[in-house]
Formats: structure tokens, C-alpha cells, sequence
């Protein structure tokens, strides 16, 4: 039999029909990988018995005909989804042994469709972090490896925040992954991992029961080895939710039904702002590539103008920020997860926050207060809030051009553990071409596109017009055909 | 050491009977006096050292939205439920958990606006008011910051001096409560109660247009009414449903502002009266003295009847205003204004100009009867198809009169209005006499049962049976051969000597009319 492991979900979920294989064989298969995967730290918490029982409720679904969308395809979680009765904690130590007595919408709705959970994957903290090195549970190594110029490995990053997702989708221990995107947390370590990652329009996925980092710019989205399996997992995950006053009552449409292949007469903008100083050649090359392929699949590519992008990701260490020192302020001890007690109620807030928040979120925390103080709220806040405005409308004014947008994912392949790590604005830089997309609340998508020169693989961005996902997925489909056939990475060959 | 200050009004003191609140204006419509031309005579002053001082008040009331569930849970809001088992994952600010706004609390907000005959806006925001508190389970408390639901306004307040005087609104934003903090239940622990915790509340805030604590109770007293008729806050200050906060600053008559201090925990109306006082009092000390009033929160001591400082300037909130990212802006249909505005309740001051024109009452009385909803409902019941007057002096001479003196509300009358129009209805066909009335009223409060019953249980029915009549006043004259001789020759005086002794003798159940009329006649022989 054909290593179940190495399966698409679309494949897996054909021959599960075809009855050529149970969901439990699949299951039991992946639970031997995620053991196998350890060393990678990709999950924070496994949960085989769940798996296991929802396997087998699975193949009763198959043999009595009655299975259900994703019946039996056993995902990885990101560890920001409250799942019911089990261990979630935002890759923090504040959240020490918190177990939801609810379920998120978006895991609520993947179990309803048949999804099987592996367990809970690792992330950065609290969302924070382009790396996955801000863990309390320690980073994640991404599947794919480096050589130093020496010729030894280089472990690298998968990405971040979502990680843990990223790195098991790749390394082939999870058949897809929930991911959660703020500034590029999902299209990021996509790239970096060579994997599909789909931020849906803000608004398609409700946030109800996903830990909050940023709430006006975090959304749920998928990670897959496909474009196919994408459009299949967000189908589920898409919806209205009357619990999250931010999601948009709107049909999802037929996301299968929106890959035709044909994007003829399709205009396809190219920002020319994303063409930063100092960008890698490699990345240039990619990016072209990717113009060459659509081209070729009868698109036309347009030259348009993002005047404000220079100003997306000073924007966005505000806003971002402002959010989450308020949404954090709910972890203070009083009601679940850490306390470290004090003499006074003050006190103990000073030690649980200070001991329970790692470095990144801390830092945060404060330049989030201190935009929002009072004094500061016009120059920091409020001018955030006007420029995020100018760039949204550059994006509409855009859109009046072209029907998508083509730019790269990241500004690099996957650096190495250790890189970058002291000093926090190269790490934001990760962010520059993601983050625009984010603070317009607009779709974005990355594709692989094969690998650079390094040997590792990059992504291209698709960023589309609002609740537009059909054509972000109809162009990442035939971008993704036009690439071929991804290698495995090193870990899984 | 305590300074005397002499507090100059001419206003009657405060009373605990609600009657003496209502006004006599004397006009068939509210008259308003614009605070600039208050007449000098009526002004509250406080005579400092070094000369006149004028109190300047504005009021920022939180109203408790009555609503089922809470703002932006469905968690229930009943008082008195036991500690921590009225309490959503929102309500507790768990993770991930997201609020969404409860449409009825939104408008139960536009109803009082209307109610205030105040501005509502079409589009609001909810922002955060960001601060740590143990009974503050999200680290911030869900408000209305910059774009509130209701803006300005307008209230009238009865004044015990019989003028109206009108009170501008500032605004009214929803937000959501606190928690509660037990520090009385562990020697070294403080406890938390969260059924409290995102139950809507209205913060109403009036423009500084007050000038005495009198006025002061009477906006609030005012509101509480208003706000009853709407069915939109209970208003009951001792449950907390109603709480103010009070800004006061002094200024030498018509001069500039002062500085405010906001003095809260405010939670009766006496204790209003008091804390104004106390802390305009205290302004004026501290400036006589040349010292400086701090702007600042304050903190009203019940048990010692004082305000004192709540936090220094260093420990001053920062409350890092900002739009709530989980709630889009309100919008609100102009339809659904319209809608609400077209159910609203006759509210008190169109009612009292209503029971003028139609009942033909005088003012007082007018104000008496509106002054809660269940009374003016209760009058109209008793009044209806029967003399108003009459069924006016019941009400509030006979009935609130007694019911105050057990510290009832009309609600809980052991005398139905039914029962009471009955009682007035046997005054009208002459069963009983008017003073025979007031005992069976007396009697029908201590038993609750109707006049009719209690008239033929006591034979209290007016004897109209001339032959009877006649039979008792030639008892009584047979009994007083001098009397009569004396009538006769002239002593007409002692014609109520005979009407007395009739009615004595009837036991007062007889007809004074006829007794009159017969004994006339007996007694000219």
C-alpha cells in the first residue's frame, strides 16, 4: 500500500470512499508520524484517543453511506482553538492547564464535517512571533533543512505564528492544519514549509472560541498540501456565526466548483512597491515566474500602485499591539490558568503576567499600552487607524485595474533557529508583504512556486478583492499546476 | 475643625413625605425658568467667610437597563440570584469568547432617549475602557466613549417651591457592569460575584445646570420617574439598579467654573442631599483658606457622613479609550426610532398637563398623582366615571397619606382602586355620608375588604327612612322638652344641638340631609 501519510486530502478522502482504506488505518497512520515527529515540537499537546474515536465513528459514517465532507481526515489544530475538555494554550505558560468547556466555531465545524484532531499544535505565543521561536513549549523545527556553508544542517524555522501547523503539513503528520493569520501567521510559514496557507477575507471565519491576538485583523484559515484541499477544509470552516459580531452573513459559495483552470482575460496586478530595496534575487525570480505562468494560462499581467505600503508595517506595530494589550488583559490570574500569588492583588497581577507572558508578548503588551495611553493615542493610535484606512483604499482603487493581486510571500526562504532573533525588527520585516493585505482585511493565499536557489521553498501571495476567494483559489490552482509536482521535504525523504 | 456655614434657602427643608416634592406651579403647562434669570430670592447660597458661594451640580447616573439577559451575553440579570450563578464565559472573560450586542438593552437606551426628549444617533461605537480590577474580568469594561447612542436632552424637575426649572442631558451611553467585590466574607481574602458582571447600564450625565442638592434630588427623583413610566430601569437606588455619581464645584454667583470633584458610591437620595453639602462645604473651606480644589474622585463615607480622596493623581487611570475591535459600530434604523417613539407611554409631564386639562386638578395634585405611573393609573381607575375631585382627595389625601405612614407604595395598597370607587360610589347614592366614609375607609385599609361588605357587616347603611327619622327626633325631643321649649322661644343656636343628638342617636347612619330638613320642621311644633 502507498504510504496513506503522503496522501492529499482530496486523495485520502477518494479512497476512503473507494474503500480502498479505513479512517482508522489513516488515523492510526498519522498517530505513528506525529510519534515519529516529536522532534520537530510541532505539537503541543496529542490526542490519539480522540482521534482514534473519531476514526472509527468515521468508518461507521462510510460503511452506512451517510459520510460526511471531510470525514476522516485527521488534522493538526493550532493551539489558539479552544477545543472542549482539552489542554489549549496559546503556546503560553499563562495558560497553564486551561481546559475550554467549549468548542471553537472553526473546530466546531471541521468535527461536524468528520475532521479528525491529532492534537493541539504548537504556535508562537499568543500568535506573536514569525518564527515559532516565542513558545513557552519551545520552537519548532521545520521539515525542511539548510546546509551552512561548512555543508552541516541547518535547522530552520518553519515560520510562525503558525508553525506547529505549517511544519506538520509538510513533514506529512497532519493531512491539513487550522492556522490563525494576523500579519501573514498562515502565507508566511506556508511558504516557508512549501504548503498552501489561505487567509480568508476577515469576517468569512468566525473568531468565537479562537484566542484573540489582534481581533480586527485575526482570521482562520487553512493549511494544506493543496489548493484543492484548501478550497475543501475553508468550506468547512467558512460560515456566518451569530456568536462572532464580526462575521459576515454571507453564503459561502462552491469553492471546488471556483477552480476551473481558466483565468483568461484574467488582469493580475502587480504592486510595484512590493518591489523592495535589497529584496533577494531569488525572490525577484520567483515572483517573475509566477507573471510568466499566468501569462501563459491566458491572464494579463497589470502594473498597479500601493502607494501606502511602505507604511503597512509601522502601521500595523501599532494597531496590532493596541488590540492585544487589551485582549491580554484577561489573563491576570483571578480566574483560570497561572497564579503566582502576591501580597496584594496588584502584586500577584505583577508576578502572573510577568512570569506567565514570554519576552515577545511583554514587549507587546507595552508598546500596545503605550500607543493607547493617554497623550499618545492621536500620534500613534488614531494615525494608525487613518493610514490603515489610505491603505485599504489603495487596495480598492487597485482592484478597479485588475481582478487579483500577484507578489511574494516573504521576503526570504526559512532562516536558520537563532537568526534574526534579537532583534525584533528584522523579524517584523518577515511581515512586509503579508501585513498589507491584513490591515484590508482583504484574502490572501500563498502557492508554492518551487525552490530557490537554497534549495527551500517559497511561496507566492495572491491577494484578492473582499469575500473573492473563489478567484484567489481558481489562480493559486492553476499557479500551483504550472509549478509541478513540490519535493518532499528533507525530513520526510 | 468644622466651620459653620449658613445655608441660605427658601426653600422648604426635605421632607420624608413625597407629597411636599410636588409642585403648585399654577400653570396649565410646565413654566420654565432658564437658570440665568432665576429669581436672586429662590437661589441657594452658602455664605462663606469672605462672602456668597453657588454650588454647581452635574449628575452622571447609571441606570440599570431592565432587560432578561445581559448586554452583550444571554446570561440572566435577576436580582438576588445566588453569587456566581447568572455568569456566561463571556461574562467571565474567557478566552476567545466574543460579545454580542443584546438588541433589546439597545432599545431599552432608545427609549429612555426618547424619554429625555434627547438626540438619538444613528451610528455609535462601543469602545474599551481599559483598567484591572479583580471584578473586571476582561481587563476592561465595554462603554461608549466618543460617539454615545443618545446625546443631548432635556428634563424637567419639579421644584418644592413650585416652579419647574429644565435640566439639560449631556448624553446617555450603554455599557456594562462590574462584577462585585465581597471583602466582608474572609478575614484576608476578597471574594467575587460576577452575576453583576456585563449587565447593561445606562450612564446618563446632565450638564453641570444644577445649583442646589434640592435640585439636585428632584433631577433624580425626576429621572427615576421617567425611567419607571418607560419600564426601561426600576430605579431602585437601595438595590443598586441606580446609582450616582455627583460633580460639584462652587463659584461666586454667576463668576466662572470651579474645579469639580466627582464624588461616588452616592446610593440614596438622602445621601445625595448630604454629600453635596458636605462637599461643597468643604470647597468653600478649602479656598477660603487659599488652598486649591483638586480636581479629583472622591468617595462618599455613608458611616461618617464625609467625601473623602479615592485615589491620588499618581494612581490616576489611564483607561486607554479605544474602539472595541469585537463589536461593529451601532447602527440603527431610523425605522426602529420612529417605531419605539411611536410606543412610548404617555410620560409624567404630558400626563400632568392631561389630568389638569381633563380632570380639572390642580397642579399639586396633578404632580402628586404622576409622580409614579402605578399612581396615576390607579387614580384614573378610581376616577373613572366618578367625580375626579372627589376621587383625587381619596387618593392623595386618604390613601398615599396612610400608605406613607407604613412606608407603602401605591402598588402594595391594601385597597384596590376598585375598592375604593366602590367606597365613593356609596358616598354618591347616599348610602353612607361623607363622614361615615372615612371610617369604612379606615376600616377597609386595616382589613382590605370592600366599603360595601364592611357597610353591611357594621350596618353602617344611611338611614333615609323619614318614618325612622322622624320616629328617633321625636325620641330625642321628647328626651329635651327644655331644649325644645328654648328653640322655640327664640334659641335657634340650638338647632345643632338637635342634629347631634339625632345622628348620636341614629348612630350616625342617618341621612344628615334629612335630619336636617325633618327636624326643622318637628322643631317649629
Amino acid at each position: 500500500m502507498t504510504n496513506l501519510t503522503h496522501l492529499s486530502m482530496s486523495e485520502a478522502l477518494a479512497g476512503l470512499k473507494a474503500k480502498d482504506f479505513t479512517a482508522l488505518e489513516l488515523t492510526n497512520a498519522y498517530i505513528a508520524a506525529v510519534e515519529a515527529a516529536r522532534p520537530l515540537n510541532a505539537f503541543i499537546t496529542e490526542t490519539p484517543d480522540i482521534a482514534l474515536e473519531q476514526a472509527k465513528a468515521s468508518d461507521a459514517r462510510y460503511a452506512a453511506g451517510t459520510n460526511l465532507p471531510l470525514d476522516g481526515m485527521p488534522l493538526g489544530i493550532k493551539d489558539l482553538f479552544c477545543t472542549k475538555g482539552v489542554l489549549t494554550t496559546a503556546a503560553s505558560h499563562i495558560l497553564d492547564g486551561f481546559k475550554p468547556e467549549y468548542e471553537s466555531t472553526i473546530t466546531e465545524n471541521l468535527f461536524r464535517d468528520g475532521a479528525v484532531m491529532l492534537g493541539k499544535l504548537n504556535l508562537d505565543e499568543f500568535a506573536m512571533g514569525s518564527a515559532n521561536i516565542t513558545s513557552y513549549y519551545g520552537p519548532v523545527l521545520n521539515p525542511w533543512t539548510g546546509k551552512d556553508p561548512a555543508g552541516a544542517d541547518r535547522k530552520l524555522v518553519p515560520g510562525g505564528s503558525s508553525g506547529g501547523s505549517a511544519a506538520s503539513v509538510s513533514g506529512r503528520f497532519a493531512i491539513a492544519a487550522t492556522g490563525t493569520d494576523t500579519g501573514g501567521s498562515i502565507r508566511q510559514p506556508a511558504s516557508f514549509t512549501g504548503i498552501v496557507g489561505l487567509k480568508p477575507t476577515y469576517g468569512r471565519c468566525s473568531r468565537w472560541g479562537t484566542i484573540a491576538f489582534a481581533s480586527s485583523l485575526d482570521q482562520a484559515g487553512p493549511m494544506t498540501r493543496t489548493v484543492r484541499d484548501a478550497a475543501l477544509m475553508l468550506q468547512s470552516m467558512a460560515g456566518f456565526d451569530p456568536k462572532d459580531s464580526t462575521s459576515v452573513d454571507m453564503k459561502v459559495p462552491d469553492l471546488l466548483a471556483a477552480m476551473t483552470g481558466d483565468i483568461r482575460g484574467l488582469r493580475v496586478g502587480i504592486p510595484k512597491e512590493y518591489r523592495v530595496d535589497g529584496m533577494p534575487v531569488e525572490i525577484e525570480r520567483v515572483w517573475s515566474q509566477g507573471i510568466e505562468w499566468l501569462k501563459a494560462a491566458g491572464a494579463t499581467p497589470v502594473e498597479v500602485s500601493l502607494p501606502h505600503t511602505k507604511y503597512a508595517l509601522a502601521t500595523y506595530y501599532v494597531v496590532a499591539p493596541a488590540e492585544c494589550s487589551s485582549n491580554l488583559a484577561r489573563y491576570d490570574g483571578v480566574r483560570f490558568g497561572l497564579r503566582v500569588e502576591g501580597k496584594d492583588l496588584a502584586e500577584m497581577y505583577e508576578n502572573t503576567r510577568g512570569e506567565g507572558f514570554g519576552k515577545e508578548v511583554r514587549r507587546r503588551i507595552l508598546i500596545g499600552t503605550y500607543v493607547l495611553s493617554a497623550g499618545y493615542y492621536d500620534a500613534y493610535y488614531l494615525k494608525a487607524q487613518k493610514v490603515r484606512a489610505r491603505i485599504a483604499e489603495d487596495f480598492t482603487k487597485a482592484f478597479e485595474q485588475c481582478d487579483i493581486l500577484l507578489t511574494p510571500t516573504a521576503p526570504s526562504t526559512a532562516f536558520a533557529i537563532g537568526e534574526k532573533q534579537d532583534d525584533p525588527i528584522a523579524m517584523y520585516l518577515n511581515d512586509v508583504f503579508t501585513v498589507p493585505a491584513s490591515l484590508a482585511g482583504l484574502p490572501g493565499m500563498s502557492v508554492p512556486a518551487g525552490l530557490a536557489s537554497d534549495g527551500l521553498p517559497l511561496g507566492l501571495q495572491l491577494i484578492g478583492r473582499p469575500f473573492d476567494e473563489e478567484t484567489l483559489l481558481r489562480v493559486a490552482d492553476v499557479i500551483e499546476k504550472a509549478a509541478g509536482p513540490q519535493p518532499l521535504p528533507p525530513y520526510c525523504r | 475643625m468644622q466651620r459653620q456655614g449658613v445655608v441660605v434657602s427658601l426653600q422648604p427643608s426635605m421632607t420624608s413625605n413625597p407629597l411636599a416634592l410636588c409642585p403648585e406651579s399654577g400653570h396649565e403647562k410646565p413654566l420654565v425658568f432658564p437658570l440665568s434669570q432665576s429669581a436672586e430670592t429662590m437661589a441657594y447660597r452658602i455664605q462663606g467667610e469672605t462672602g456668597e458661594w453657588e454650588v454647581v451640580i452635574g449628575l452622571e447616573v447609571h441606570a440599570q437597563v431592565i432587560s432578561n439577559a445581559k448586554l452583550f451575553s444571554g446570561a440572566a440579570t435577576a436580582f438576588g440570584a445566588a453569587p456566581n450563578s447568572q455568569v456566561s464565559f463571556v461574562d467571565a472573560g474567557f478566552p476567545g469568547m466574543l460579545p454580542v450586542i443584546n438588541e433589546f438593552c439597545v432599545q431599552q437606551a432608545i427609549k429612555t432617549g426618547l424619554g429625555l426628549k434627547a438626540q438619538i444617533n444613528l451610528r455609535s461605537v462601543f469602545d474599551r475602557k481599559n483598567y484591572f480590577y479583580a471584578d473586571l474580568p476582561s481587563g476592561y469594561q465595554i462603554s461608549q466613549f466618543k460617539q454615545p447612542i443618545v446625546g443631548e436632552g432635556t428634563i424637567i424637575l419639579d421644584l418644592a417651591d413650585g416652579a419647574t426649572r429644565e435640566v439639560g442631558i449631556e448624553r446617555l451611553h450603554l455599557e456594562m457592569d462590574a462584577g462585585k467585590s465581597l471583602h466582608d466574607q474572609h478575614p484576608s481574602k476578597t471574594y467575587v460575584d460576577l452575576n453583576r458582571a456585563g449587565v447593561a447600564l445606562m450612564e446618563i450625565v446632565s450638564k453641570p445646570d444644577m445649583r442646589s442638592p434640592e435640585e439636585a434630588v428632584a433631577y433624580v427623583r425626576k429621572l427615576r420617574t421617567i425611567v419607571r413610566y418607560l419600564g426601561t430601569c426600576d430605579g431602585n437606588m437601595d438595590e443598586g439598579s441606580m446609582r450616582c455619581d455627583i460633580n460639584v464645584s462652587v463659584r461666586r454667583p454667576g463668576g466662572p467654573l470651579g474645579t469639580r470633584t466627582e464624588t461616588k458610591n452616592v446610593n440614596s437620595m438622602r445621601f445625595m442631599h448630604a454629600a453635596i453639602e458636605y462637599e461643597a462645604q468643604r470647597q468653600i473651606e478649602l479656598i477660603e483658606e487659599g488652598g486649591v480644589v483638586v480636581q479629583e474622585t472622591r468617595l462618599w463615607d455613608t458611616a461618617k457622613g464625609v467625601t473623602r480622596s479615592m485615589r491620588s493623581k499618581e494612581e490616576a487611570h489611564d483607561y486607554r479609550y479605544f474602539p472595541d475591535p469585537d463589536l461593529l459600530p451601532l447602527v440603527i434604523e431610523q425605522e426602529l426610532v420612529d417605531q419605539i417613539k411611536a410606543s412610548l407611554p404617555e410620560l409624567p409631564d404630558d400626563k400632568k398637563a392631561r389630568f389638569m386639562e381633563q380632570y380639572k386638578l390642580p397642579s399639586y395634585d396633578a404632580g402628586v398623582l404622576v409622580a409614579e405611573k402605578a399612581r396615576g393609573d390607579f387614580y384614573e381607575e378610581v376616577a373613572r366615571g366618578r367625580d375626579p375631585k372627589v376621587a383625587a382627595n381619596f387618593v392623595i389625601g386618604d390613601l398615599l397619606g396612610a400608605l406613607n405612614k407604613t412606608g407603602k407604595d401605591i402598588t402594595e395598597s391594601p385597597i384596590s382602586a376598585a375598592d375604593l370607587g366602590g367606597l365613593i360610589d356609596l358616598i354618591a347614592d347616599n348610602t353612607i355620608s361623607g363622614r361615615l366614609a372615612k371610617d369604612v375607609f379606615a376600616l377597609m385599609l386595616e382589613t382590605g375588604k370592600s366599603a360595601a361588605v364592611i357597610v353591611d357587616e357594621k350596618g353602617l347603611r344611611q338611614v333615609t327612612d323619614t318614618g325612622a327619622i322622624d320616629a328617633v327626633i321625636a325620641q330625642v325631643m321628647d328626651a329635651n322638652p327644655d331644649k325644645v321649649a328654648e328653640y322655640r322661644s327664640g334659641k335657634d343656636k340650638l338647632f345643632g344641638f338637635f342634629v347631634g343628638q339625632v345622628m348620636k342617636a341614629s348612630q350616625g347612619k342617618a341621612n344628615p340631609a334629612l335630619v336636617n330638613e325633618i327636624l326643622a320642621v318637628k322643631l317649629k311644633g
